[in-house]
């Protein structure tokens, strides 16, 4: 599967060495996280070491090099959020999914990190579902969120 | 050339444009500490050490990137700067893990000191060194301690840069980034060619040799077993430099001396095995020129020398559909390592199983290749314990051998016989030049027709270099050689050879015989020799091995007596069928 789905990326963007990002992207796009399979591939099309292909990968907080669930959850550790009750919020997540931070639900389904500040200070706190934003948060929202995307799966 | 005019400290220079400031106050004898910066790679000014002050500038200005400018008044150890630079040091410090007194660099490490010319101890700030990263010690030629990374990205800009493998690269960012293979898996099962070169440039501890020094110790304290040494041409052109000799000494009689008195059973010389090397090499090359000239059928060309395992391992990963093309010969260590356990010990009457084989090597890379499991030919692990030439004047200085006042020594015989040929193995060029001049001679019957046997257009520094030598008259089995010009190319730094291979695939590259050394320089610059390496020092180191060949009484290969009597004693011929069984390999294409 890593080959063809390197191999359609590659053909729509080329391997100029300034394409790399976005066929990252593209590849991210279909398998969620970015494996040593993946990015060997990613280097024997650009030409590269698969190390410096790695390198690019880990620099970026939205590329994930390590395994990660289909939906990945980002709550946001910055300032505005933790004084609007975001630990609250991360105790909900951590017991509605039963993992805890870094970790990833049995099922392959969610994940969940933090990340720094998204400029979504005014509707702290906030999250980031895989490229959705969810903000005003409380544990009762998170509880619907997460359910709304648990429904999505069977749809 | 354009000159600019400033001053360092008062000092009024001028200097070419284009001069780095760290490179200007060189010339006024100023030295300005670094930690990044290594005169063999690209500057890249991210440890900040090397700041210097401007005046009328608030901010400082690095060295190492800064290009002088008219006018410029620098001060390079202003209160400002002192201070700065102690701030650096206290940072790297606060996440550097590890224990100088346990630690393998300690003495050569330069955040160490540099830590103590500046005052700086750990513990000035908090200390946020973590202490339970892995040792990945899966390599067998490399140690990669991660916790006692400064992340200056020498050993990285080494690999792609002068080696041009990419075996590690800065991964990550911000606090966590760090020097990882792809998905930071272990060094063992990547691209790295263990050449070493990283571990040449790493200001600290981070990155070292494996070691097998207890390992040896054990042996030759062990009354059961004869412990035999070998010493590889270079490790006598390093070797002095770790026991407190200037570089560019040639210290052949005091090494052996010193390896008698560490209580090694036996000592002989890889210069030995080099000269056999060039037997069976050029050899087999004359082979390959009949097969495709003489008999009109299917030889592979351009050949490549053999004798790099760093090159080796880089070919079975970049270019599997050309190791054909390699040479079959193993390298001069793993030729006499079979030797040793096979002709040796018969003509010595000791049991083969009771030999531990040791060999001395300037490289790292070496560790690996005795370690591959074609190398078993004797019945047994041809080569045991391969040292570098710093872990050789480790166990000097743990032995309490004054070096310096040794008397000289001599090696043992058989197999200790070299000749000059065998020596410039340890330079760049220097295979290609031992293989033409008796190659040549072997075909028509004369020496090289150079000046004293020296070919120059094969010596040098750039990293591709070609010559050509026109064969004429020769004797009447070699006629299909009669006019036929010789092409051969030199390359090292093995980022080079990538170029050679674009002309290969290209189907435009007219040479007979490519040497490749992985090392800057050949040998001489390998990843096992003492540190710190510059292109200065391994032209020092170079000039000793091309004098030293001068003195010696024999610099043909083919003029050793002790190859011609392991020729009439035990091989019988080049090529021949006990050549194949202990002195030619196979190469396998790695992913």
């Amino acid at each position: 599967m890593t080959k063809e789905v390197v191999d359609a990326a590659v053909a729509e963007y080329g391997t100029e060495r300034t394409n790399l990002l976005p066929v990252l992207h593209r590849v991210s796009e279909e398998k969620h996280w970015l494996s040593e399979d993946d990015l060997t591939q990613i280097a024997k099309a650009f030409s590269l070491p698969a190390a410096e292909v790695h390198s690019v990968a880990s620099f970026y907080s939205l590329l994930s090099v390590k395994p990660v669930g289909k939906y990945v959850i980002r709550v946001c550790r910055t300032i505005s959020c933790h004084m609007n009750g975001k630990a609250a919020v991360m105790d909900a997540l951590k017991k509605i999914l039963d993992i805890e931070l870094g970790e990833t639900t049995q099922d392959n389904q969610f994940t969940l990190l933090e990340t720094n500040c998204m400029g979504w200070c005014e509707a702290a706190p906030a999250m980031l579902i895989n490229d959705t934003v969810h903000t005003n948060l409380t544990p009762e929202k998170v509880r619907d969120i997460i359910s709304d995307y648990k429904n999505k799966r069977g749809s | 050339m354009e000159k600019v005019k400033l001053t360092i400290n008062s000092i009024p220079l001028e200097v070419n444009k284009g001069t780095t400031l760290l490179e200007a106050a060189k010339k006024a004898g100023i030295n300005i500490p670094t930690l990044c910066h290594h005169p063999d790679l690209v500057p890249t000014g991210n440890c900040r050490l090397c700041v210097v002050e401007q005046k009328g500038i608030p901010y400082l200005l690095a060295s190492c990137t800064t290009q002088a400018s008219e006018g410029m008044e620098i001060e390079t150890n202003s209160p400002k700067v002192r201070e700065s630079r102690k701030t650096v040091l206290e940072l790297l410090l606060a996440e550097h893990g590890g224990n100088c007194i346990s630690c393998h660099a300690s003495g050569k490490c330069q955040l160490q000191s540099l830590s103590q010319e500046y005052f700086v101890q750990k513990g000035n700030l908090t200390d946020i060194a973590c202490e339970e990263t892995e040792i990945d010690d899966s390599s067998w030629s490399i140690v990669k301690d991660d916790s006692k990374c400064i992340r200056c990205m020498r050993c990285v800009r080494t690999c792609s840069e002068l080696m041009g493998v990419g075996a590690i690269a800065g991964a990550h960012k911000g606090s966590e980034k760090g020097v990882e293979t792809v998905v930071d898996k272990e060094m063992l099962c990547t691209v790295c060619i263990n050449c070493g070169q990283c571990v040449n440039r790493c200001p600290t501890g981070a990155l070292q040799e494996k070691r097998y020094i207890n390992e040896v110790w054990e042996a030759i304290n062990d009354p059961d077993k004869i412990v035999v040494v070998q010493t590889a041409p270079a490790v006598r052109v390093g070797l002095g430099e770790d026991l407190g000799l200037p570089a560019g000494e040639i210290v052949t009689g005091k090494m052996a001396a010193a390896l008698k008195k560490l209580g090694f059973d036996v000592v002989l010389d890889t210069n030995f095995s080099a000269d056999l090397t060039i037997m069976e090499e050029g050899h087999e090359l004359l082979s390959r020129l009949g097969t495709a000239l003489r008999d009109k059928g299917k030889a592979y060309f351009p050949m490549f020398t053999s004798c790099c395992p760093a090159w080796i391992k880089f070919a079975e990963h970049e270019y599997p559909e050309f190791l054909e093309n390699i040479s079959t010969c193993k390298s001069p260590q793993q030729m006499l390592g079979a030797m040793i356990k096979t002709y040796f010990a018969e003509k010595k009457k000791i049991d083969p199983s009771k030999i531990v084989s040791v060999s001395i090597m300037p490289c790292t890379a070496k560790k690996f290749e005795a370690g591959r499991p074609e190398m078993q030919s004797s019945g047994f692990q041809d080569v045991d314990y391969v040292l570098t030439t710093r872990e050789l004047a480790h166990m000097i200085r743990q032995a309490g051998i004054k070096f310096e006042d040794l008397e000289e020594g001599t090696f043992d015989s058989p197999m200790g016989e070299g000749t000059g040929a065998a020596l410039i193995f340890g330079a760049t060029g220097g295979v290609m030049e031992a293989a033409i001049r008796t190659a040549y001679e072997v075909v028509t019957g004369r020496p090289v027709p150079f000046d004293n046997l020296n070919i120059t257009p094969l010596r040098g520094t750039e990293g591709i270099r070609a010559a050509s030598i026109k064969i004429e008259d020769p004797k009447p089995e070699f006629a299909f050689l009669d006019g036929v010009e010789l092409n051969v190319a030199i390359v090292h730094g093995l980022a080079n050879v990538r170029k050679v291979f674009e002309d290969i695939k290209a189907g435009v590259s007219p040479y007979h015989l490519i040497e490749v050394m992985a090392c800057p320089n050949g040998c001489i610059g390998g990843g096992g020799q003492p540190t710190p390496t510059s292109p200065e020092i391994r032209k020092k180191r170079t000039a000793a091995i091309y004098e030293g060949e001068m003195k010696l009484p024999k610099r043909k290969s083919h003029e050793n007596e002790e190859v011609q009597a392991l020729y009439r004693e035990f091989l019988k011929e080049p090529l021949g069928h006990k050549s194949h069984e202990y002195l030619h390999t196979s190469y396998k294409k790695r992913t």
